[in-house]
C-alpha cells in the first residue's frame, strides 16, 4: 500500500515537473499517468500490489469529486442571472458530444472491420 | 455512540457553543463531513439498485451545500478540511494507467477509432456548447467559460482563462457536464443501441470526463479505463482544438 502510493505520487511529481517544460497545458497528474503507463508497458507486467491499490482508489472516484463540485455555492448567483441559457446549452451539449462521440467511434470500428464494405 | 449523546445532553448550551466553534474551525470536521454525506449519497445509490439519477456526487453535493448553508460557513472554511480528499484526485488520475495497462491489448487494436472518436468528441463539446450558448443569449464570457466544460477540470480552468473565460466559473460547468453525464450517460447510450463498452467508456470520457469515469469504472473496469484513456487524450486534445474554435467563431 505505501509502495503504490509512493509510485503513484512519484509519478505524479514527475509529472507535474514536466509540465513546467512543456508548452501545452496538460496538467500533472496526467502526464503521470502516461509515464507510469510506460513504465508499465517497459517493465511488461504490473504489480498485484500496485492493482490492488488503483482498484480500491477508483472505486470511489466519484468521492474525489465532492469537494470541488462544492464550488457551486460560490456561483449561485452568477449562475441565476443565465440560468436558462446555462443549463440548456449544458444539457444538449452534453447530450450531442455523447452521441457523436458514440456515433464516430462506432463508424470507424465497423469501417476497421469491414463489416461496412462486406455488409452494406 | 449512545454514551457520545448522553455526554452531549449533559452539556450547557453555552459549552456546546464553545466545542462548535472549536470544531468547526478545524479541518476535522469538513473533511468528516465530506465522507459522510458521500456514505450517506452512496447509500442512497445503492438503495435504489445504482439508478444514474441518484448520483452519489450531486447528492453528497446537495447535502454539504444545505449543512454550509445552515451553519452559515463560507465555501473558504470547508475547504481547509475538504481539500485533504481533493488532493487524492492527483493519485487518483496517475492509478487510471493501471486499468488501462490491462485493456492495452484491446486499445492496441483500435487505436485508430478511439483517436477519431476523441478528436471529432472534442469540437462538438466545444462547438455545440458555444452556439448554443451564444444563440440562447448567453453573455461573451459565459460562451467562452462554456466552451471548455467537457474537459477534465485543471485543464478546462487553463483553457477558459487563455481564451477569455472565467477559470471559476468554468470549473462548475466542468463538474455539472460530469454530473449530467453520468446521470443520463448510460441511459441515452443503451438508447441508441450501443453496447461495446469500449465505445461506450470513450462517449462518456470524452463528455463527462472524471465524474463520467467514476460512474463507468462502476459499470465495467473495460468502460472505466476506456473512459479514463478517453478523458486524458482529450484533455491534450482540448487544449489545442478549443482554442482553435474559438478564433474561428
Amino acid at each position: 500500500m505505501v509502495n503504490t502510493l509512493l509510485l503513484l505520487l512519484f509519478c505524479e511529481l514527475l509529472g507535474e515537473g514536466l509540465t513546467l517544460v512543456l508548452p501545452i497545458p496538460i496538467p500533472g497528474p496526467v502526464l503521470g499517468m502516461f509515464l507510469l503507463l510506460a513504465a508499465l508497458v517497459i517493465r511488461g507486467k504490473s504489480y498485484a500490489q500496485l492493482d490492488d491499490t488503483a482498484t480500491s482508489l477508483l472505486s470511489h472516484l466519484s468521492l474525489l469529486f465532492v469537494p470541488a463540485g462544492v464550488g457551486v455555492m460560490v456561483h449561485f448567483q452568477r449562475i441565476g442571472g443565465e440560468w436558462f441559457a446555462l443549463g440548456l446549452a449544458l444539457i444538449l451539449s452534453t447530450l450531442v458530444t455523447m452521441v457523436v462521440t458514440a456515433w464516430t467511434m462506432q463508424l470507424m470500428l465497423r469501417l476497421q472491420r469491414g463489416r461496412v464494405l462486406v455488409h452494406d | 455512540m449512545i454514551d457520545v449523546f448522553a455526554l452531549l445532553s449533559q452539556l450547557q448550551p453555552a459549552e456546546l457553543d464553545e466545542v462548535w466553534v472549536y470544531l468547526s474551525r478545524s479541518p476535522l470536521l469538513h473533511l468528516t463531513a465530506t465522507l459522510a454525506a458521500y456514505q450517506l449519497a452512496y447509500r442512497i445509490y445503492r438503495a435504489t439498485n445504482n439508478n444514474p439519477l441518484a448520483n452519489p456526487v450531486a447528492i453528497a453535493i446537495v447535502v454539504l451545500i444545505a449543512f454550509l448553508k445552515l451553519t452559515g460557513t463560507p465555501y473558504e472554511t470547508y475547504f481547509e478540511g475538504a481539500k485533504f480528499v481533493h488532493f487524492l484526485l492527483g493519485p487518483a488520475t496517475v492509478a487510471l494507467a493501471i486499468p488501462l495497462y490491462h485493456q492495452l491489448p484491446k486499445l492496441r487494436s483500435q487505436w485508430l477509432p478511439t483517436l477519431v472518436a476523441i478528436v471529432v468528441g472534442v469540437m462538438t463539446a466545444g462547438g455545440s456548447a458555444m452556439v448554443l450558448a451564444q444563440f440562447l443569449g448567453a453573455s461573451p464570457e459565459t460562451v467562452l467559460s462554456l466552451a471548455p466544460k467537457s474537459t477534465t477540470a485543471p485543464v478546462a480552468m487553463a483553457i477558459s482563462e487563455s481564451i477569455g473565460g472565467l477559470a471559476s466559473l468554468t470549473a462548475v460547468l466542468v463538474i455539472l457536464t460530469g454530473i449530467l453525464g453520468a446521470v443520463f450517460g448510460t441511459r441515452l447510450l443503451d438508447w441508441l443501441g450501443i453496447e461495446d463498452e469500449t465505445v461506450r467508456g470513450v462517449a462518456m470520457g470524452v463528455t463527462s470526463h472524471g465524474i463520467g469515469t467514476a460512474r463507468a469504472f462502476q459499470i465495467s473496469g473495460e468502460m472505466g479505463a476506456f473512459s479514463g484513456l478517453a478523458m486524458a487524450l482529450s484533455a491534450g486534445a482540448a487544449s489545442v482544438l478549443v482554442p482553435w474554435l474559438v478564433q474561428l467563431s
